[in-house]
């Protein structure tokens, strides 16, 4: 064997090696994903039954179920997504359709991306302090909504803008040229051809919104309510808040942590569904998609 | 103005894109009743000068332009200029096929309809008419409700161009229309530009310079963002007076 | 629809044939005829979205503005100095004391030791990712990490405090595993899947030519990665890293169900020197509003002094935003240009 041959072997030997040490870090965070939810699947299934998830909590949430739970997360998701998704879609369609490139639209840009590494408990916070404080809506359904639409805007523009950038320029172009006014070129060539992708951004900031936590603990989210809300500025108990406060707050972890097993796994359900159909609608699209 | 025969006339038309000047100080006039090819080679500002005339260049960013195009007595960089109103006139065909994604019949009456004509049997005989003018009736009569995606190439291109007759405009601007498909659908295009003069003025972009020949019946030859010689298209092509041209016609350039 | 036979169809023709010349004056009308019923709509909405497309900066610049005017009355009563420098966190105490350096050294020293397990091992799943995994294992795994970023973050927390605390209990031997090394694990965890992502988003804009001219040159992939790829890739690789600080820096209910939250000084002494130690249990910023905020009595000092954790967060990850930004618009910039 050349010198030569023995060189370029032992290179070859030595990105073999680099690189399956490389992949074993991809395989080890793949492992903690997969790990975490067979651990949270496996201790959380046998708790779940009908009755688990349509019956409220019962003798000091040793018992009964997780209905006001479910039902509040979805309510206070739901109003999140009402609110924020209408904002973010007009916001997106100035940045993509009027819009043009100067220092304004750099300076939303930093904005929004700003937005989006504000630490969530400062939204609760921020929340806490304009909505519930001094807007005089208290701690409620509407207040701690309110607060996730805010935290969530950002999704939902960048979500929405690339759904509009997917429409290809011709569209607009060839609108334009047969005399369309702008909106007309909007409404009638762009909306409908990116409706659908941000329909999964959306549903995707849905998912994040359902898990999120210490927004809501600042600023509606109750500790425990027997009833379901029924108004705008009544309080709600919500998933995530439920289980931290199984896992923290009782007083015989022990003997509840089946039924926190039980409610991480209604929870991760929930988001991965979401996450999912997201996932899934978004290829769909994207194999019927012609242009 | 609408008298002498001239459709649109420029004034010193000066353009930029940002600090790059891609038309200097074009003074041309085009003619009535005609269809004018504009040749030269790519960078030269050909599809530029195209896109001056509806203010399709708009939409550039940094673009600024200088000067005048008049459209039959309006200079068309007026504040006043409604451009809904000069694009609905000046239609424009696209390079590469760009229909909707509707069906071939809303791809023909979207311009109609956002023009405020709903009536459906109205809807119907312009969209007929047009396709007819078109030369793409009898192909997709019996399919009108498919997506116009669904059409080959050729066939796109064909229902752009009715697309753009349904606005019934005084003017249609072709911005090398066939330079995205195979020499078949190129001929019928060809062959549909030339039914289409006696109707409508055209004016052609082309890098291709037979088909310039073929279907044009004036000339206009730019390079590096000028306009170096404008004729009737044999004289152009037989006995060009700038040896630019000359070069550029028998291919030594370009 | 109504047939048309080629008659009527040259009779349409017929009746259009003088249009060239006729419909000139009506062209000479409505090209400069302003409509100003349509003129006004889109001037309104084009307003209108201008509005919504501003919300944003709105948003941005109200936050900051309502951080700071309700942190105010407690920086008057508190000096700066004794924030910062404080040790003594009691705010609801008859006799308060607002010294949040235990808070702020529980955030410093879990984050630090959070980025020092979650760098390493993102950038080398990202250069596996994008270097040599191939297409069809890189578009399986991608969504898989993006589920890791949306993954709850009170799921993980539980997590932490059921399996991962009690194993840190029984390695090191300690009656409660819920100390900084626990949330230190778990935010670790958290900010793979950023620093991953973005890592690889740079790794993969890396201009193909420099790729194949390291390859050509007779270097293997590996070589052409760690001498071509990555220092390439390196302002978009620290962008990632940065954002994922933001991540760490920034995130609640993990570490508060994590890391213990003790509220004594997150210090060892060895050899009389206090020196950092993720060895004990400690409280971060984060933990601290969302322990406090939800019982404290609105309007009072600690009400107020909570805002000023949250002022203080709030600047950190600005600024952690704004330069990585800088950074990533120069890295494809750059990468524009080529």
């Amino acid at each position: 064997m050349t010198e030569m041959e023995r060189n370029l072997r032992n290179k070859k030997i030595a990105e073999k090696v680099y690189f399956s040490m490389c992949g074993l870090f991809m395989i080890l965070t793949i492992a903690v994903l997969f790990w975490i939810l067979y651990d949270v699947a496996s201790k959380g299934y046998s708790t779940i039954n009908w009755t688990f998830l349509t019956d409220r909590p019962r003798e000091q949430m040793t018992a009964g179920g997780i209905w006001p739970a479910i039902v509040g997360t979805f309510y206070v998701a739901s109003l999140t997504i009402i609110i924020s998704v209408p904002v973010g879609i007009t916001s997106a369609i100035y940045l993509n359709e009027y819009a043009s490139k100067g220092t304004l639209v750099r300076v939303i840009r930093l904005s929004i991306r700003n937005l989006s590494g504000v630490p969530s408990i400062v939204y609760g916070l921020f929340g806490l302090g304009l909505f519930a404080a001094t807007l005089g809506l208290g701690t409620s359904l509407i207040s701690a909504a309110l607060t996730l639409s805010i935290m969530s805007l950002p999704w939902v523009i960048t979500a929405s803008e690339e759904a509009l950038k997917a429409v290809p320029q011709s569209f607009r172009e060839g609108g334009l040229a047969l005399g369309a006014t702008k909106w007309q070129m909007i409404r009638q060539l762009v909306l409908p051809n990116a409706i659908s992708g941000m329909a999964t951004g959306s549903i995707l900031a849905l998912a994040r919104a359902t898990g999120e936590t210490a927004p809501i603990i600042l600023t509606g989210a109750a500790f425990f309510l027997p009833a379901l809300p029924t108004s705008l500025s009544d309080r709600f108990m919500a998933m995530p808040y439920h289980l931290y406060i199984l896992a923290t707050q009782h007083m015989s972890p022990a003997q509840v942590r089946p039924i926190a097993y039980a409610t991480a796994l209604v929870l991760i359900a929930m988001v991965m569904g979401l996450n999912m159909v997201a996932i899934i609608w978004r290829y769909q699209i994207r194999k019927k998609q012609t242009w | 103005m609408s008298d002498n025969g001239v459709i649109f006339s420029t004034e010193a038309l000066n353009l930029w894109y940002g600090k790059n000047q891609a038309l200097k100080n074009i003074n041309v006039n085009i003619k009535m009743q005609k269809v004018t090819a504009i040749i030269g080679p790519s960078g030269c500002g050909k599809s530029t000068f195209l896109k001056v005339l509806n203010r399709m260049v708009d939409l550039v960013p940094n673009v600024k332009y200088t000067g005048s195009v008049n459209l039959q007595g309006h200079n068309i960089f007026d504040e006043n200029i409604n451009l809904v109103n000069l694009r609905t006139r000046v239609g424009m065909v696209f390079q590469k096929p760009n229909p909707f994604p509707k069906s071939i019949f809303e791809n023909v009456a979207f311009g109609p309809r956002i023009h405020g004509k709903h009536k459906k049997s109205e809807l119907n005989e312009l969209v007929e008419k047009s396709l007819r003018q078109a030369a793409l009736w009898d192909e997709v009569k019996d399919r009108l409700n498919e997506p116009g995606l669904s059409l080959s190439g050729g066939q796109q291109q064909r229902l752009c161009i009715a697309r753009t007759l349904a606005n019934e405009p005084e003017v249609i601007l072709m911005d090398e229309p066939t330079s995205a498909l195979d020499p078949a659908a190129t001929s019928r295009i060809e062959d549909l530009v030339r039914s289409l003069r006696k109707h409508y003025n055209i004016i052609i972009v082309t890098h291709n310079m037979q088909q310039a020949g073929r279907v044009s019946d004036e000339t206009f030859f730019f390079l590096n963002g000028e306009l170096i010689e404008t004729d009737r298209t044999e004289v152009i092509f037989t006995n060009p007076k700038d040896n630019r041209t000359e070069e550029y016609i028998t291919g030594r350039f370009g | 629809m109504a047939k048309l036979d080629e008659a009527d169809f040259y009779k349409i023709q017929v009746q259009k044939q003088p249009a060239v010349g006729t419909s000139s004056r009506k062209m000479q009308d409505d090209l400069t005829q302003q409509s100003i019923k349509s003129n006004l709509g889109n001037f309104i909405l084009e307003k209108f979205f201008l509005i919504c497309g501003m919300l944003s900066i709105f948003v941005l610049l109200l936050i900051l503005y309502f951080l700071l005017k309700n942190s105010w009355p407690a920086l008057q009563e508190v000096r700066i100095s004794e924030f910062i420098f404080g040790q003594r966190w009691m705010p609801s105490s008859p006799n308060p004391g607002f010294g949040a350096l235990p808070l702020i050294l529980g955030s410093i020293i879990i984050t630090v030791g959070a980025l020092l397990m979650a760098v390493p091992w993102s950038l080398a799943a990202a250069v596996y990712l994008g270097e040599a995994a191939p297409r069809l294992i890189r578009e399986i795994l991608k969504p898989v990490i993006e589920v890791l970023e949306i993954f709850p973050s009170v799921v993980l927390g539980f997590i932490a405090l059921v399996v991962v605390g009690p194993f840190i209990a029984r390695v090191f031997n300690l009656s409660s595993g819920l100390i900084g090394l626990t949330g230190a694990i778990v935010l670790a965890i958290m900010a793979l899947p950023t620093i991953i992502s973005i890592s690889e988003d740079a790794l993969n804009s890396v201009p193909k030519d420099y790729k194949e001219a390291a390859i050509a040159l007779g270097a293997t992939n590996w070589e052409t990665a760690r001498y071509v790829s990555i220092p390439a890739a390196s302002s978009g690789i620290v962008a990632a890293v940065m954002l994922g600080f933001g991540r760490v820096v920034g995130e609640t209910m993990a570490v508060l169900m994590a890391a213990g939250n003790a509220l004594d000084m997150p210090l060892k002494e060895i050899l009389n020197i206090p020196v950092p130690t993720l060895m004990q249990s400690m409280r971060t910023l984060t933990a601290t509003i969302a322990i406090e905020a939800s019982d404290v009595p609105w309007g009072s000092t600690h009400y107020h002094a909570l805002f000023v954790i949250g002022v203080v967060l709030f600047v950190i990850t600005f600024l952690v935003n704004l330069v990585s930004d800088i950074m990533l618009s120069r890295f494809q910039e750059v990468n524009r240009n080529d």
